[in-house]
């Protein structure tokens, strides 16, 4: 069920760019993922040509799926959202548009830039200090939509869903303008003004962060709106969003030092990332509870209805790597897990099933909204898609882990005489055909998003009104 | 630290977990003014919320983490305070090797070792006497000790492999360490020499101002490469014969480099056709031109003297087949 457009003075030109602007970079950002993955098996696929090595194609790969997928879907909700929810248009005018062109800028100056080699070598800040001064402007034009919308609400309340939408919009400002202070030394070249440990502190108060208040209280703000709507049910606990919400954004903030284990950072400061870490499992959770909790009472429309299966699947890889996470965060698991696949395993596990998913399905649920019709194209099509991207999601994580946790022991491993067991080599050979199934799985999810742009482009191309919706039971 | 950030950071992870617990607190009771259970009232788009209570299993979960942060901080400590275990997981605040060291061997006298230091003695006191056995034989006879062997590959693979590869047989840049072509010697002792102390290149300086540019340049690089037996344009070799004599100091008077000389210049055999940095026209005109400066890291404060002595078997062992 979808609903119908009810309020035509609503801003939904922005939010159907964006939407679109997903779906195509989603396509984007996993094929490329795929190339490096399958770089790993068969070297030779960079073609001797700088611009397709693995160094530089890597920070692309996750610069598109976070900044470029991620947080046009993040752009699209939250403006679709606080519009619903606050019952008024959006504020500043033009500046939402200036929003979409600027962001999109953005994307293509890193696709630009990045395989050039231009990087300031900080993950997922990799991007030079011109381009961090755009994003720095045009995210703070989105805090002037998104909050001016907000106090020009026509509700009492403000819905959570805008909670955590703010929340990330504000933290995301701070972390992004902290971690890129640079002193330039040429039009794409800088150095950062923090040096020796406290960058490396810097760098991951601002890069866990990024997956703190990017990917899981942005995400958040989606579930909290997409769930209830597509399961037509009322949200399970506004007391549990209120404790969970407080200390998701309170505690977050602190758990930085965990990627740092056993580094120069002093030991306290790794000691607090940790409490951190552990402490926030549970507030996580709360977020967990509360999707799969609005579903009692109306599990049977899982049965029929493939979004919100994409919904309620992507909660459950939600609940898996925030307690993956905090469990990683330990001394003495990260000592064997860190520097190894299983964090890659793990950070996949967040930003496919997690990320995507619940992406995946507030646009199945947003495009027919947005483009004037009762559903999506084809129902099929979009079962097949979360059965593809389930089975790639599920054939990566567990090569990883396989993966990660076998080079953990295997570079731990000590013979009788106090020498090391194996090589690097030996442990990557070792790894070769676990990289195999993780390019397997890849390529499926890149498959399930191009049956979704074709489903989305019939979509759009159906006349008006033109698809019904269907009468699930 | 100075005491305010100690202060600073103490107030603010302590008052972070405690408002946590207060949050919590306020939480459990329904402060909602509606019945549990029911609609909180508002609707937004159409949702609705309800007023359950917390799931009773999440809540007290919850509050156990957070007494567990507490009990963690007490024991390893915040800010500049190490805890009540006094537990520190290296030497904190060094800066160098020399500093490590001081620390570390106060910490011995003290008995209040960090907890590398305590793997590592640990370490020394499992695995030292069989290195210590090792080191009490000549690098000759390890070299005929299969077991010793093993442990130097091993090593080897480690330490080595890096620059030097699996096989040993290097890259552009890095020597060949199986080939007999040795630039400062091949005898055990040399080898183990150059481990422990590291070799830098005294200096293959960039010749291009000195031969009088590009011409000089390819004249030279014509005859060294004539030396090795490759054809060559003749009259560029005989005009590069000359010029030579400046690089006869370190190459020798035939080039056959400084081993044959007697002296450590590391300056290599240009008769052998055994090329460092590739032995193609233009690469051995790049490195007259500009010169080359390869550097081997010393390994006595990395590895200590009875590991290198095993690695060093290991690697005279391969030039033996």
């Amino acid at each position: 069920m979808t609903t119908t457009l009810d309020h035509p003075s609503y801003n939904f030109n922005v939010v159907r760019q964006f939407t679109v602007m997903t779906v195509i970079w989603g396509i984007v950002g996993t094929l490329v993922g795929v190339l490096i993955a399958a770089q790993l098996i068969w070297p030779a696929l960079n073609f001797e040509t700088p611009w397709l090595t693995y160094s530089r194609l890597r920070p692309l790969h996750t610069n598109a799926v976070i900044f470029a997928f991620g947080t046009s879907a993040l752009f699209a909700t939250s403006y679709y959202v606080v519009q619903r929810t606050c019952k008024t248009t959006l504020f500043g005018g033009k500046l939402a548009a200036f929003t979409f062109w600027g962001w999109q800028a953005v994307i293509v100056l890193a696709v630009i830039t990045l395989p050039l080699g231009y990087t300031s070598s900080k993950e997922y800040a990799e991007l030079e200090w011109p381009i961090d001064i755009l994003i720095a402007v045009v995210w703070v034009s989105y805090a002037i939509v998104f909050f001016g919308t907000l106090v020009k609400r026509k509700t009492s309340h403000i819905y959570v869903a805008n909670w955590f939408f703010g929340g990330f919009i504000l933290t995301v400002a701070v972390l992004h303008i902290g971690n890129s202070m640079v002193i330039p030394v040429s039009m794409m070249k800088s150095y950062s003004i923090y040096s020796g440990a406290i960058d490396a502190m810097m760098q991951w108060w601002y890069g866990h962060n990024a997956v703190g208040f990017l990917l899981t209280a942005g995400f958040l703000g989606m579930m909290y709106y997409f769930v209830p709507k597509q399961a037509e049910r009322p949200v399970y606990s506004y007391r549990l969003s209120i404790v969970h919400f407080w200390a998701l954004v309170s505690l977050y903030i602190w758990a930085g030092p965990h990627h740092l284990h056993y580094t120069a950072l002093p030991d306290w400061a790794q000691s607090v990332g940790m409490v951190m870490s552990i402490v926030l499992f549970l507030p996580s959770w709360g977020g967990m509870i509360n999707g799969i909790m609005t579903l009692s009472g109306a599990w049977h429309k899982l049965r029929h209805d493939p979004i919100l299966r994409f919904l309620i699947v992507s909660l459950s890889f939600y609940g898996m790597s925030t307690f993956e996470g905090p469990m990683m965060a330990i001394k003495s698991v990260n000592a064997l897990s860190h520097y190894t696949d299983w964090t890659i395993g793990h950070v996949h596990s967040g930003a496919l099933g997690w990320v995507a998913m619940v992406s995946i399905g507030a646009m199945y649920h947003l495009i027919p909204v947005l483009f004037n019709q009762g559903r999506m194209y084809s129902i099929r099509l979009i079962n097949i898609h979360f059965w593809m991207h389930t089975a790639g999601i599920i054939l990566y994580i567990v090569a990883m882990w396989i993966s990660g946790v076998m080079q953990g022991l295997m570079w731990r491993a000590v013979n009788t005489d106090g020498t090391l067991t194996y090589s690097f080599v030996e442990s990557l050979i070792a790894s070769k055909p676990f990289y195999f199934i993780r390019f397997v799985g890849g390529v499926l999810v890149v498959a399930g998003f191009i049956l979704m742009a074709y489903n989305m482009f019939k979509t759009i191309r159906a006349k008006d009104g033109s698809l019904k919706p269907v009468d699930v039971a | 630290m100075s005491s305010f950030w100690t202060i600073w950071v103490s107030v603010l992870t302590l008052g972070t977990l405690i408002g946590c617990y207060l949050l919590l607190r306020m939480c459990l009771k329904n402060f909602a003014g509606v019945p549990e259970g029911e609609s909180m009232g508002h609707t937004f788009d159409g949702i609705e919320e309800l007023n359950n209570p917390l799931p009773k299993w999440w809540s007290n979960f919850f509050l156990l983490t957070i007494i567990w942060g507490f009990g963690y901080i007490a024991v390893y400590g915040l800010g500049g305070w190490n805890g009540l275990s006094g537990w520190q997981s290296s030497n904190q605040g060094i800066l160098n090797l020399a500093e490590s060291k001081e620390k570390s061997a106060l910490a011995k006298e003290t008995g209040m070792l960090v907890q590398y230091d305590r793997e590592v003695s640990a370490a020394d006191e499992k695995y030292g006497p069989i290195f210590e056995a090792y080191a009490a034989q000549s690098i000759e006879a390890l070299a005929g000790n299969e077991e010793a062997l093993k442990v130097g590959q091993r090593l080897f693979l480690q330490n080595c492999s890096q620059c030097h590869g699996s096989d040993a047989r290097g890259t552009t840049g890095f020597p060949n360490l199986t080939d007999k072509d040795w630039l400062y010697g091949g005898s055990p002792e040399m080898i183990k020499a150059s481990i422990m102390d590291g070799r830098k290149a005294n200096g293959m300086m960039a010749w291009s101002a000195a031969l009088g540019g590009e011409q000089g340049v390819k004249e030279v690089a014509a005859f060294v490469l004539s030396l090795s037996g490759r054809e060559v344009d003749a009259t560029a070799a005989e005009a590069g014969k000359v010029k030579f004599a400046m690089c006869a100091a370190c190459h020798g008077a035939e080039g056959k480099g400084s081993v044959e000389m007697g002296i450590p210049l590391g300056a290599p055999n240009l008769t052998d056709n055994v090329w460092l940095y590739g032995g193609s026209q233009r690469a051995v005109e790049t490195s007259i031109a500009n010169g080359r400066a390869g550097v081997m890291p010393a390994w006595d404060k990395i590895l200590g003297e009875q590991k290198v002595h095993v690695i060093s078997a290991y690697v005279y062992s391969l030039s033996q087949k």
